[in-house]
């Protein structure tokens, strides 16, 4: 009981720490841009089309960021793999699901889908964008492993989604680099700010990504269920 | 801010700290793990009313729904107890 309190005091150090230095660097509520970040609130819409400007930064601005995002998934999600084939443990099923549930999920999960798709298509417009709708459709995958009886995913089609989505990613970077000279680089009209077709190359690369990190998350959620080895 | 929001946010933020303490001391995982969810789902509506939909849209949909998925199946490996 005393090691859980020290543990508390130390928390509670630790957070009033962090709130003094982050309130003294940045006051609540004021408007204190400087630098880079002014520059991407003032110039982002025009250079670019994209209305949502945390969009544009994270694909083409931060473009590099993002591929090594990418690259950090990629590289967590094989591990797992590997690291789940060796282990034969034996497995605790998952309670039987009822009939409320295996019926709720079935209809569910491709509203969910959509929801995510839509995420990711509107990324330039309204909050969100390739990870967040990349994310929640795998959400919708992991309803249906947990509520449906039988449930099969063959594991051949998630990976060649997934290389083909990051594969696409990489070279329309490439292509950037050759037309713009720099990677990721926006080589598209921008067209008129507000319209689901603008923006860009901003569309086409969250399109990948959210195939991708789609691909990749259901992938991590079958090994979890199935324990790694091929079925 | 108008004067629900604040009150909003307190009754929030003392969901947030119950929930926090539930998961330090309870010995069930799968308490933990929901009140894990529990706190995620509430800091996405804190972050929706910092005004940061992007951050609130990740954070309800990795921490509230994803991560709890992967703790559950996780279960799965090492049971349900911490003493197991």
């Amino acid at each position: 009981m005393i090691r859980k309190f020290l543990y508390f005091v130390i928390l509670l150090a630790f957070s009033f720490f962090i709130y003094a230095v982050i309130s003294a660097y940045f006051p609540f509520g004021e408007n204190t841009l400087t630098g880079v970040a002014k520059y991407y609130v003032d110039n982002g819409v025009k250079d670019l089309g994209g209305i949502n400007i945390i969009t544009s930064i994270v694909t083409v601005y931060r473009g590099f960021d993002t591929l090594g995002e990418v690259t950090v998934l990629f590289l967590s999600v094989t591990a797992l793999a590997f690291t789940l084939l060796g282990f034969k443990v034996e497995r605790r099923t998952l309670p039987n699901p009822t009939l409320i549930m295996e019926t709720g999920g079935r209809y569910l999960a491709p509203l969910i889908m959509l929801l995510g798709a839509y995420i990711f298509l509107h990324g330039h417009l309204t909050p969100g964008g390739g990870f967040p709708g990349g994310v929640i459709i795998a959400t919708a995958f992991l309803l249906l492993f947990v509520t449906q009886k039988v449930y099969k995913l063959r594991k051949i089609h998630l990976t060649v989604t997934e290389a083909l989505a990051g594969s696409l990613y990489v070279i329309v970077g490439l292509v950037g680099l050759y037309y713009v000279r720099s990677f990721l680089g926006n080589f598209l009209q921008t067209g008129k700010p507000g319209y689901i077709v603008s923006a860009g190359i901003i569309p086409i690369i969250y399109l990948l990504i959210g195939f991708k990190v789609g691909s990749e998350l259901t992938a991590v959620l079958k090994n979890l269920k199935e324990g790694g080895d091929e079925h | 801010m108008s004067e629900a929001v604040i009150i909003l946010s307190i009754v929030l933020a003392i969901l947030v700290v119950v929930a926090t303490f539930v998961l330090w001391l309870t010995k069930d995982l799968l308490v933990a793990v929901l009140a894990s969810a529990v706190i995620s789902l509430v800091s996405s509506i804190f972050f929706l009313i910092l005004q940061v939909p992007d951050v609130a849209i990740t954070e309800a949909s990795i921490g509230a729904a994803l991560t709890t998925g992967f703790f559950l199946f996780a279960m799965k490996y090492i049971g349900r107890n911490e003493d197991d």
